[in-house]
């Protein structure tokens, strides 16, 4: 078999061997990864033995409770897949993020969170079962209350405990499969961390997106957005159409994005929202997942991709830590299109997962020559801030800079080497940030 | 609505089509190998499937003749009745390894081709008893002509095809309509690992087409649909112009 290139959603790249078989009973033992939407290096397998096996043919369901929601399925099933076949019976997953090009598998590994963070938390805290793969070879079950530990590191833990073979969760029961939005233009930074705040009692789904260019006065206006689910006498009686796919017809020139032209954009998607407020009833497709529509837009950035840089800035940080942050990004000239920004609920017991009480900031970054520079900058800022990155999209970071943020790595670690003393299962991520050896 | 049974529905194209069926409504039985792989399929397809939809699954294995009528009857006897019997299975190795492995190589010829047959004869058996119904049996764009990377294998799938087409001259006026379905390349764990020609498919766009050709009964289906136009040029090619190109 020959290789070929294994691309991460930023396009960062090993050449290497990507096995998808029908079934994941008898797979070598090396790293799962599922739809490859990690931004960075975590799905990516390491350069000095490149082979991966991607989970998206195993995607059966293996149970499904009609009374309770109760689901089982193969670890490859998708988002997209699950929700083709349960959003029209009234079903949704308890967490999603901001896309469907997710599986369950990488759901779990990356412990997503949502729109609902500040109410439900991440997917993993939902996550009743998991059957897995571990290095010696045996298949064993953990949950919350099963190998308690296991289940912790696996959640949130990028695929480095083991090869996750099924998950099983609660879906939700929904009114209808429409959003009720409401959506507010908010004029600075501060105000925006405030009405963010405000909001999350009220709204069970909130999220907005950021103008991180525009320095001053109006540093960090942007649009916030509220939801719920409709009520029935709310929504419109016929089922939301999937919007038609388009695909983003060219690998763009690097040109195309320049201050310029995302400074265009950044002011176009403020005024747009002319009116203060908005609401109405809006598509779960559009509400959710904006961009899945947009096939490949990851190509928007050129042949050398990009890479989402995302931090969560904890309370203890105090007042005004949003607006320091974009000081340093707008001083160094802001390099990013919108910037997506969400208060984010108490933190999960899984010793990786992401988020912790305080706010999220996640923005785009074309890769150039100085990005390096850009992360590190970024990085130094956010841990003086006390605060962390998500390694679901991160390519960049320092390992001495990681470890600095991460207080529960050694107890990571520690489950890890446990379970897989010799590492079988690393990534490019696990090699560049714990320096993982065969 | 129709009553199925699908050998290989658990994997691939076979696995997709399944999910079709029940997602309208139609009765499937899963034909396949190994009880833990038919055990998920049939609850994978009955959690999809719309209320009321009936599944039950049943091993069967292309390498085992003595396994094609139990199974058949089995699944004929849980649906109440089948009025379709679809084939997806099949067994496949590239040119260079079926040369290597003769074994291989025997093992290949003879469940792509003779028990093949033999599950056709069975269910044509089930089918006619019952006054008709449709035969649809996966072979491939590779028995369309003899080409040098698939000579064994082109050669298994030519006579499969050869067959069905024999089949459904003799019974199409007993009400036994044969579709004989020649996928061109489909991204799926059999074809893993070899070199994506242009025009690969998917096996869920596959099974959309499959499944129109099925109902309309429809005797070759290519499936991308492109591969018609594409067989037909390479079909229309003369024998010293197929010797120099590697296809």
């Amino acid at each position: 078999m020959t290789d070929s290139r294994i691309e991460g959603w930023g396009r960062t790249a090993v050449m290497g061997q990507e096995l998808q078989p029908d079934s994941l009973e008898q797979s070598p033992p090396v790293l799962f990864r599922g739809l490859g939407r990690s931004y960075g290096d975590s799905s990516l397998p390491p350069q000095e033995s490149p082979v991966v096996v991607n989970t998206t043919r195993a995607n059966r369901m293996l149970a499904f409770d009609g009374g309770t929601g109760l689901l089982r399925a193969e670890a490859g099933l998708s988002l997209l897949d699950l929700h083709r076949t349960l959003l029209p019976r009234g079903w949704f997953v308890p967490v999603t993020p901001g896309t469907q090009f997710v599986t369950l598998g990488g759901a779990v590994a990356a412990d997503v969170h949502g729109k609902n963070h500040h109410v439900e938390g991440c997917f993993g805290a939902h996550v009743r079962r998991l059957k897995m793969r571990v290095a010696d070879g045996r298949v064993l079950e953990c949950g919350p209350d099963l190998e308690r530990e296991l289940f912790l590191a696996t959640v949130g833990g990028m695929g480095l405990t083991g090869q996750i073979l099924e998950v099983e969760f609660p879906m939700v029961r929904i009114p209808t499969p429409w959003i009720w939005q409401e959506s507010e233009r908010v004029s600075d930074i501060d105000e925006y961390v405030e009405k963010l705040k405000e909001a999350a009692p009220r709204w069970p789904m909130t999220v907005g997106w950021i103008d991180c260019l525009t320095p001053g006065r109006h540093m960090g206006r942007g649009i916030l957005m509220k939801g719920r689910w409709a009520h029935s006498h709310e929504a419109p009686a016929h089922f939301p159409s999937e919007p038609p796919n388009v695909a983003f017809p060219i690998e763009a020139p690097e040109w195309l994005l320049n201050p310029l032209s995302i400074r265009a954009f950044n002011f176009a998607f403020y005024w747009k929202h002319l009116p203060r407020k908005l609401g109405g009833i809006v598509s779960p497709f559009s509400f959710f997942w904006p961009l899945d529509f947009v096939k490949g837009w990851n190509r928007m950035y050129g042949r050398r991709g990009f890479t989402q840089y995302q931090c969560v800035l904890p309370d203890a940080a105090g007042p005004g830590a949003a607006r320091r942050f974009l000081e340093v990004l707008t001083r160094r000239g802001g390099a990013s299109f919108l910037c997506v920004i969400k208060d984010c609920g108490p933190e999960s017991p899984a010793f990786l997962s992401f988020p912790r009480p305080g706010i999220s900031v996640a923005l785009d970054i074309a890769i150039r020559n100085d990005t390096q520079a850009l992360v590190d900058e970024l990085n130094e800022h956010v841990l003086r801030e006390g605060g962390r990155i998500y390694l679901a999209k991160d390519t960049f970071t320092r390992p001495e800079h990681f470890r600095a943020m991460e207080a529960r790595l050694p107890r990571f670690l520690e489950v890890r080497e446990k379970w897989d003393p010799q590492h079988r299962f690393r990534s490019a991520q696990s090699v560049r940030l714990f320096g993982d050896a065969p | 609505m129709k009553r199925v049974a699908i050998l290989g529905a658990t994997r691939g194209m076979g696995r997709a089509l399944a999910r079709r069926f029940v997602e309208r409504g139609d009765f499937v039985a899963v034909l396949g190998r190994g009880a833990d792989e038919v055990r998920r399929s049939v609850a994978d397809l009955e959690a999809r499937g719309v209320p009321g939809t009936r599944v039950a699954g049943f091993t069967c294995d292309l390498e085992l003749p003595e396994t094609f009528k139990p199974a058949l009857e089995a699944a004929e006897q849980r649906l109440d009745g089948l009025d379709t019997v679809v084939v997806t299975a099949g067994a496949f190795a590239t040119q260079e390894q079926l040369e290597r492995d003769p074994a291989l190589a025997a093992r290949v010829l003879t469940v792509d081709f003779a028990n093949t047959v033999l599950f056709c004869e069975e269910a044509k058996k089930k089918l006619l008893q019952r006054g008709g119904g449709t035969l649809c049996v996966f072979s491939s764009v590779a028995g369309d002509r003899g080409r040098s990377p698939v000579v064994l294998y082109g050669a298994a799938k030519a006579g499969l095809s050869a067959y069905l087409e024999g089949l459904d001259h003799k019974h199409r006026k007993d009400g036994l309509v044969t579709v004989c379905v020649k996928p061109g390349f489909v991204r799926t764990a059999m074809t893993e690992g070899l070199p994506t020609p242009p025009f690969a498919g998917d096996p869920e766009a596959v099974a959309g087409v499959v499944l129109e050709g099925l109902d309309a009964g429809t005797p070759v289906v290519y499936a991308p649909p492109v591969w018609r136009a594409v067989m037909t040029a390479i079909k229309a090619m003369p024998r010293f112009v197929m010797r120099r190109v590697k296809f």
